[in-house]
């Protein structure tokens, strides 16, 4: 024990090192506290506040939220038409919009992984995220110019015979994988990057052809990564509601039939906002099994 | 048994769905409060100003030179007065609802569709309009409407008025169209390119337009409807949904829309319609036969205002000729001041906006809240609330 006599002469702030260094349980209660409290009282806490808002109902009138417990909103929410209507169309623009990422990310992945000169590859992945620097309401209202009547859609489709979609929920559905592809293109980047080329090899050792080489030996490689990427696109999509209000037409998601409760109906507003919350810890659960989150 | 993480969200998930369906149908039953506000005085003599005011307004109607520094009329209020105001801008009459019941302010600029809930809930106060001077001079058709008073006791003073028109594209739509049958029953002529407002109040404008088109319904005010009166109204609506091609809150979506061709003809405001001419659209507003909605905001005192006295010098500031001139040309909409028009700096301006028509404000009917309570004084049938338009507006939508 020849340190003590050391340790005593020390600096106090030496000394709480010291301590801490001797007793790991209480460095790493310090350490995780304040975030423990972040996710505990101000996500867990206002998640669990939602909910148990949904179940109060208001006063028809003064639209005043009445603290008496009822089902109504949850009731509500399964029997009317156009709410289950409005989940259902919400899910499958998420559904839309992560399958349309995942389709075009992948050769545009492949690319700047494999195919590109090394010393472009981290221009190309710079190129990639570039858009996500500018604001996500330019964006949209540049592509609610793009799609208006005799846009730049309506333009370029003409010499083909056709037009452009106009506002509506394919137009929600462009802009929004335009949105969030970059969140789709960077994991399976990522993915491709650290697959072995001798797996490639092998495989074309073994006469298999391009094609059999993807799907035996890419794909399932790749896949937890489109998954970790689809985890992005279709929670945010299915969250958004302004892209839809600015291209969307008359189409309505639950974000916006959300916006429309909050100031007069909360408890419903509230109610509507537990589905995403439950379509999410569900699709995380489904993807969880892919191996998607240890990918991420 | 183990569960997995996975069955147990879902089992979860379940019974919380078997809880809900089993749950009771009807427990909503808050009994209406009528329209029998609460039994406050208003301020008979005005004291020493308090050295603030707070107020909740539209965008637009209190500029202190911030957004821009020509536009300015709250500087030499503060200067008079010595009342420094604080303003809030409200996106929707329900935020201002809301933010009154806060207590934390002492005057709201509130639109028809917000007024009648402020005087029932006891959240605003009646207004002894003899401490606002300026008040002789407000033009007759905005003094003790519907929307800003009861039983001839006002509940605010009158700022200004504006009616929804109807904007067509001039080279798209021929023959020009006379009624609002446009975008009702012949709206499928124009399939994909209708707009209409964003807001449950624009079931009024299909009731509007059902009280000449079906006499048989007898609607005598588009915002005091019976259930048969309503769904017809609804149904009219939903028939609508089919032609529009996007519905507007934002007027510059609304202008965008018209100016590329993407709408052609809806329901606008005057100072929409200005501005998307402005820009090099063809298109026209006006007032068809049927008549036509329309809002007209009131500034209203809190029951609980801190700063009274302060929010009296302020009702009377902005309906002060040269101010309301002012605001009412920033906003575009009709000055409540007969005086003003000789203080706006385009003179055709009242000409425009018809201020001082009184028989084109006949044909308006102002933005007003349904309450059960029918406001068109029947006893023998329950009227729609609101909140049941605002659900409605959402299955119209789809």
């Amino acid at each position: 024990m020849t340190s003590l006599p050391q340790a005593v002469g020390r600096s106090p702030v030496r000394r709480l090192a010291g301590t801490l260094h001797r007793r790991p349980r209480l460095r790493l209660s310090l350490l995780l506290t304040a975030p423990l409290l972040w996710l505990a009282v101000l996500y867990l806490g206002s998640l669990a506040v939602l909910f148990v808002s949904a179940f109060w109902t208001t006063n028809s009138f003064t639209s005043e939220v009445v603290k008496v417990w009822s089902t109504d909103n949850f009731h509500q929410l399964l029997t009317t038409p156009v709410y289950r209507q409005v989940i259902l169309r919400s899910v499958g623009v998420a559904l839309a919009v992560t399958l349309l990422c995942a389709v075009i990310a992948f050769p545009v992945a492949f690319y700047t992984a494999r195919i590109a000169r090394p010393e472009r590859r981290p221009l190309l992945v710079v190129a990639i995220l570039t858009p996500l620097w500018a604001s996500y309401l330019v964006k949209v209202y540049a592509w609610r110019l793009i799609l208006s009547q005799g846009g730049l859609a309506d333009w370029a489709l003409k010499p083909l015979g056709l037009s452009g979609p106009g506002y509506g929920l394919v137009a929600a559905i462009i802009a929004l994988t335009y949105l969030w592809l970059p969140y789709m293109i960077l994991p399976i980047h990522t993915a491709l990057e650290q697959l072995p080329a001798n797996l490639l090899d092998a495989s074309a050792d073994l006469g298999a052809r391009a094609g059999r080489t993807f799907r035996s030996v890419v794909l399932p490689m790749v896949l937890p990564s489109v998954a970790a990427g689809s985890v992005f696109t279709f929670s945010l999509s299915l969250g958004d509601y302004i892209t839809v209000q600015i291209v969307g037409g008359k189409t309505q998601l639950i974000g916006n039939v959300v916006y429309s409760n909050i100031e007069l109906n909360l408890p419903m507003a509230a109610a509507l906002g537990t589905v995403p919350v439950v379509v999410i810890v569900v699709y995380l659960l489904a993807m969880r099994r892919t191996g998607a989150l240890s990918s991420l | 048994m183990r569960l997995t993480p996975t069955l147990k969200a879902a089992a979860a998930v379940a019974v919380l769905l078997a809880a809900t369906a089993c749950g009771s149908s009807d427990t909503g039953s808050s009994a209406s409060t009528g329209l029998n506000p609460p039994d406050l005085k208003a301020q008979s003599k005005l004291g020493k100003t308090e050295g603030q005011v707070n107020l909740i307004a539209w965008a637009g109607y209190v500029e202190d030179g911030s957004n821009d520094p020509k536009v300015d009329w709250v500087s030499d209020f503060e200067k008079q007065t010595g009342c420094q105001v604080n303003s809030k801008v409200a996106a929707s009459s329900d935020e201002m609802v809301k933010l009154m019941k806060t207590g934390q302010y002492d005057a709201v600029s509130a639109s028809g569709d917000a007024s009648l809930r402020l005087i029932a809930s006891g959240d605003a106060a009646p207004v002894n309009t003899a401490l606002v001077p300026n008040y002789k001079n407000v033009f007759s058709g905005l003094k003790k409407g519907a929307w800003n008073s009861v039983d001839g006791q006002m509940y605010g003073i009158p700022h200004g008025r504006g009616a929804n028109l109807l904007m067509y594209n001039t080279e798209k739509v021929s023959p020009a169209p006379t009624s609002w049958s446009a975008v009702f029953d012949d709206a499928s002529a124009h399939k994909g390119h209708v707009t209409a407002y964003d807001s449950p109040i624009y079931i009024a404008d299909a009731a509007l337009y059902l009280k000449s088109a079906r006499p048989e319904l007898k609607i005598k005010d588009p915002y005091a409807l019976d259930q048969k009166q309503f769904d017809a109204a609804v149904a009219l609506l939903k028939k609508q949904s089919a032609n529009v091609g996007e519905y507007w809150s934002d007027y510059l979506k609304e202008i965008s829309a018209f100016k590329s061709g993407d709408s052609v003809v809806g329901t606008t405001w005057q100072v929409i319609a200005n501005l998307t001419a402005d820009e090099g659209a063809k298109v026209k507003a006006f007032v068809p036969e049927e008549g036509s909605t329309g809002w007209s905001d009131t500034w209203m005192i809190s029951a609980k205002a801190k700063h009274p006295n302060c929010a009296y010098k302020w009702m009377d500031w902005i309906i002060s000729p040269k101010v309301n001139a002012q605001v009412a040309e920033y906003f575009g909409e009709a000055p409540a001041n007969s005086e003003a028009c000789a203080y706006t700096s385009d003179k055709s301006f009242c000409d425009t906006f018809h201020a001082t028509d009184e028989s084109y404000w006949k044909n308006v009917a102002f933005w007003n809240t349904p309450i059960e309570q029918c406001l068109d004084g029947r006893t023998d049938v329950k009227c729609v609330p609101y909140a049941k338009w605002v659900q409605a507006w959402t299955e119209i939508k789809g």
